[in-house]
């Protein structure tokens, strides 16, 4: 396939996928089970959905690794499985993928409490992150997406520790923004401009935001990212806010809504759209419709 | 500044060491250690609660401010040994069997201790029975609950099945809180209130405990 950074700088918008997480729940994955577990229990449901994300129009999809980082997996006892995990994760992918997608690796924050806040030193933050990339990079991902980041420290060190395996893999980095009455900030405090500073000179080749928004918050993001930087842009939200509708989990924002807004995120400037939280293959279609 | 307002200030730094420090010295002049607790340590912590809740500050300068804050409670209560420390609540807090995510939990155990009430955690992927067994055998008046996942909401209505069938529902009030919760859904599920924040949780218990 083209290199991904290649078709981005030539102005092509291209379609991330949509969430795993709801998906998995959906087919039953149990509460408190690991979900980065069903990459060696049920690699099929993963392929099957990856095909699905793919059918509708996915020019990416993602790996099951959002919570495979060695401290992440330390929760469940099985920080000894990083390596398998990660790399297992990424050979079912491009079995699905072919030359159809970029097979994306997908970190996710590490659980823990960088000092001094907390009790956790970046140096181990930093081997766990390059533990965890190495695997993915071995492997043969496209490309890596470090997301729902809330703590720019630990996006940095996840930066570095990647760019340490390969100074070539497109690196996505998003973080997850509140709206406040001051401002976009994450819980930890990160404003967008600092962000997209930091991230740039630490070599990240996209930046955005993920999850904790519906869509028409993600808009308002995108633009102060557009305003923050020229950097490519990389937005994924959340299908709304979750409904309990007489014991169903209904996401509020549905498929129609998304392509609407999807074409205000192209104006805007963003090159990769995708969904988080309650995205379906149906929202990933409409946004396929909407911009290509 | 006297020493009370010093030990304020510093715990807003988030400086733990000259709180202990300064705690130090506040029981060494026979400060009533209630005072030393409610005007030093309660009073810095609750400027803390407004600036957050004013997104002035966030949640890094909470966790620094409340560490100080345990520094200087942890040499108080030694003093209390006969009656405990002096609390205008007891609250169970916990994520819900199912659930590892404990930050919010976290943040809401701190700002209730900073508020004054006594907290005990039981962590993460709590099954229901805990919460009811704990909050019963310690006399707490309120059970909080926390959750990301949508999938685990239900097992906050299992506790307040419990708190039901155990006759406690009067006597052990629920709070719920969370990413997948709101207060449509704390209302369908029996709880007693909903918190959108950890700011807000704190003032909702207050008026649970009132």
């Amino acid at each position: 396939m083209e290199p991904f950074l290649d078709r981005i700088s030539r102005g092509e918008i291209l379609i991330s996928d949509g969430a795993l997480g709801t998906m998995l729940f959906e087919a039953g994955l149990e509460p408190g089970h690991c979900p980065d577990m069903v990459v060696l229990e049920k690699p099929e449901l993963l392929q099957n959905i990856a095909e699905q994300y793919i059918e509708a129009g996915s020019d990416i999809v993602h790996t099951d690794t959002f919570g495979a980082n060695p401290l992440k997996l330390a929760d469940y006892r099985l920080q000894d499985r990083t390596k398998e995990i990660n790399r297992e994760a990424v050979t079912l992918l491009k079995e699905v993928a072919g030359d159809r997608a970029y097979v994306s690796g997908s970190c996710g924050p590490s659980g823990r409490i960088l000092e001094p806040y907390g009790d956790e030193k970046p140096e181990d933050v930093l081997k766990a992150y390059t533990v965890q990339t190495e695997a993915l990079i071995s492997a043969g991902v496209d490309l890596l997406c470090l997301e729902t980041m809330i703590d720019l420290k630990e996006a940095l060190l996840a930066v570095e520790a990647a760019r340490s395996i390969s100074s070539e893999i497109p690196i996505m980095t998003t973080l997850t923004f509140d709206k406040t009455p001051k401002g976009f900030f994450t819980i930890w405090g990160a404003t967008i401009e600092e962000s997209v500073t930091s991230l740039q000179a630490a070599g990240a080749d996209v930046v955005g935001s993920n999850c904790g928004n519906g869509i028409d918050i993600m808009v308002e993001i995108a633009r102060a990212f557009r305003e923050a930087t020229q950097l490519p842009l990389l937005i994924q939200s959340n299908a709304g806010q979750p409904e309990n509708r007489g014991g169903q989990i209904v996401y509020s924002e549905g498929p129609d809504l998304f392509a609407q807004k999807a074409i205000e995120l192209k104006e805007i400037g963003v090159s990769v759209i995708g969904g988080c939280c309650g995205t379906t293959p149906d929202h990933i279609r409409a946004i396929n419709r909407a911009v290509s | 500044m006297s020493l009370l307002e010093e030990i304020s200030a510093s715990l807003q730094k988030g400086d733990d060491n000259e709180v202990a420090e300064l705690t130090k010295r506040a029981i060494a002049e026979s400060i009533d250690p209630k005072e030393i607790l409610d005007d030093g340590l309660v009073g810095g912590m609750d400027i803390i609660g407004k600036k957050f809740r004013n997104h002035e500050i966030f949640l890094p300068d909470v966790l620094l401010a409340a560490r100080a804050m345990y520094a200087g409670m942890d040499l108080l209560k030694p003093l209390f040994l006969k009656d405990g420390m002096p609390h205008i609540g007891k609250i169970v807090i916990g994520t819900v069997q199912g659930d590892l995510h404990d930050i919010g939990k976290n943040l809401v155990g701190i700002m209730l201790r900073g508020a004054g009430f006594e907290i005990i955690d039981l962590g993460k992927d709590v099954p229901p029975e805990d919460f009811v067994d704990t909050a019963e055998r310690e006399g707490a008046d309120v059970i909080g609950m926390s959750t990301l996942l949508t999938t685990t909401t239900p097992m906050m209505t299992r506790v307040i099945e419990i708190l039901k069938e155990r006759g406690l529902e009067e006597k052990i009030s629920t709070i719920v809180g969370g990413a997948p919760v709101s207060v449509e859904l704390a209302q369908e599920i029996g709880a007693s209130s909903y918190g959108y924040d950890a700011a807000n949780a704190v003032e909702k218990v207050r008026e649970l405990t009132a």
